[in-house]
């Protein structure tokens, strides 16, 4: 039994390590067993994925693919971005079940939904 | 048999001679434009206005973008700039009607006052969405080009018999919402405009169109009903605005409504495209789809004339 256990746990800790890798924090330790990333893109003023479901601990990248700069702001004041040029990312790791919505500060038009649900 | 000094009286003079001017297009003879007039609109002027006097507006210069169709939207600045320079009549100033900057960067800003420099005229600023990205949203804009405004940045000004009002729509935006004003802006309004004679002729200069041009891309101000019905009672309004890089023009009872183009890129028309994103024209086309706008006070015409030009030489 206790072979077993450390057995597991090691694995644990060697997923946990790689997910650290790209999201840093102790939430994603928990979250090492679940896929642990989700993409959003910013595509002609629309977040493309206008909802997405996640397990807690995942985390959530969005990329703005237009030519124009947008933010991705909660509107929790949960999260905030700086202002996303063409190309640029920002990550956020959501840790606790519940429905986060956000939105483009520039275009408040453009607006999305994150489900964490376990 | 009427009392001249009724005011209620005259404004409803004004509003019939206003209707019965019809397509209301009124050309100035002698505005510096000679290349590219392409449309106009008039505002009745209250003959309290006591010179006449042409001012011009610049817009959504965008200093700093550098992606199709325009490469280099400083070049594009300098050439509306000595476009202004160049004209016959020299304008008493400049108002610019926001998106100075593409991403708030100080270069940006620096540089478009240089380029602004070059036209020696004074200038009076209203802060795009772009120009509030800055880390303390907004400060790096007015600690510039805002001094002396309050709030987000509003403030007016007389100048020769003439009220100009410059609002703030692009601060503190609502989620799924448009352009705002709130109530802190509507509430100085309210007591700038309190004390005013309804024959003073506003203009009011702001970012995001003051009426909803198409809600679907955002083109519209929440509360701008609220701004609207404060300036009802005057009878000359003209309300300057830019944010979708090209002309509209609307008139609703004694509020003309005029959108500028972009110095720096066109957008598409309302629901032509995917995206209110920059319409990538051909660079031949490009120099037809930036442009100015003159606006002029004319003595004795009792009218305001916008008149836009475009970049082509």
């Amino acid at each position: 039994m206790t072979h077993l256990w450390k057995s597991a746990n090691l694995q644990g800790i060697a997923l946990a390590a790689a997910t650290l890798l790209v999201v840093a924090g102790p939430s994603a330790i928990r979250a090492a067993a679940a896929p642990s990333g989700e993409a959003v893109s910013i595509d002609n003023f629309t977040f493309r994925q206008p909802v997405v479901t996640v397990k807690p601990g995942t985390t959530v990248t969005w990329t703005n693919r237009d030519d124009i700069p947008h933010t991705v702001v909660s509107k929790d004041a949960l999260f905030k971005s700086k202002v996303l040029d063409t190309g640029d990312t920002f990550a956020f790791t959501f840790t606790k079940a519940g429905q986060f919505g956000y939105f483009c500060s520039l275009h408040p038009h453009m607006t999305g939904t994150v489900i964490v649900k376990a | 048999m009427f009392d001249v000094e009724d005011n209620s009286r005259r404004d409803f003079l004004k509003c019939m001679s206003w209707a019965g001017t019809g397509a209301l297009f009124a050309f100035a003879g002698g505005i510096g434009s000679s290349t590219g007039l392409d449309s106009a609109l008039a505002a009745p002027l209250a003959a309290s206005a006591s010179k006449t006097f042409t001012f011009v507006q610049l817009s959504d210069s965008h200093i700093g973008f550098n992606k199709p169709p325009n490469a280099d939207a400083r070049a594009t600045f300098r050439e509306a700039v000595a476009k202004v320079k160049a004209l016959p009549e020299q304008p008493d100033f400049i108002i610019h009607t926001g998106d100075v900057s593409q991403l708030s960067r100080d270069e940006e800003f620096d540089d478009a006052r240089q380029i602004l420099n070059e036209a020696g005229l004074p200038v009076f600023f209203v802060p795009g969405e772009h120009d509030m990205l800055d880390p303390d949203g907004g400060k790096a804009f007015l600690n510039r080009f805002g001094k002396d405004s309050f709030g987000a940045g509003w403030y007016s000004f007389d100048h020769r018999g003439v009220h100009f009002v410059a609002l703030v729509n692009v601060a503190d935006l609502k989620p799924g919402g448009m352009g705002n004003l709130g109530a802190a802006q509507l509430s100085w309004l309210r007591n700038d405009l309190a004390g005013r004679h309804s024959s003073t002729p506003i203009v009011v200069f702001a970012h995001i169109p003051l009426w909803t041009v198409y809600a679907d891309w955002g083109w519209g101000t929440d509360d701008a009903a609220e701004a609207l019905k404060l300036l009802a009672r005057f009878g000359s309004v003209t309300i300057l605005n830019g944010h979708i890089h090209q002309i509209t023009q609307k008139i609703e009872g004694k509020i003309a409504f005029h959108t500028a183009r972009s110095t720096a890129f066109p957008q598409p028309a309302p629901g032509t495209a995917p995206s209110p994103g920059p319409l990538k024209v051909p660079p031949e086309q490009l120099h037809s789809m930036l442009g100015i706008t003159d606006a002029t006070f004319v003595r004795g015409r009792d009218r305001i004339a916008l008149i836009d030009s475009t970049l082509t030489a």
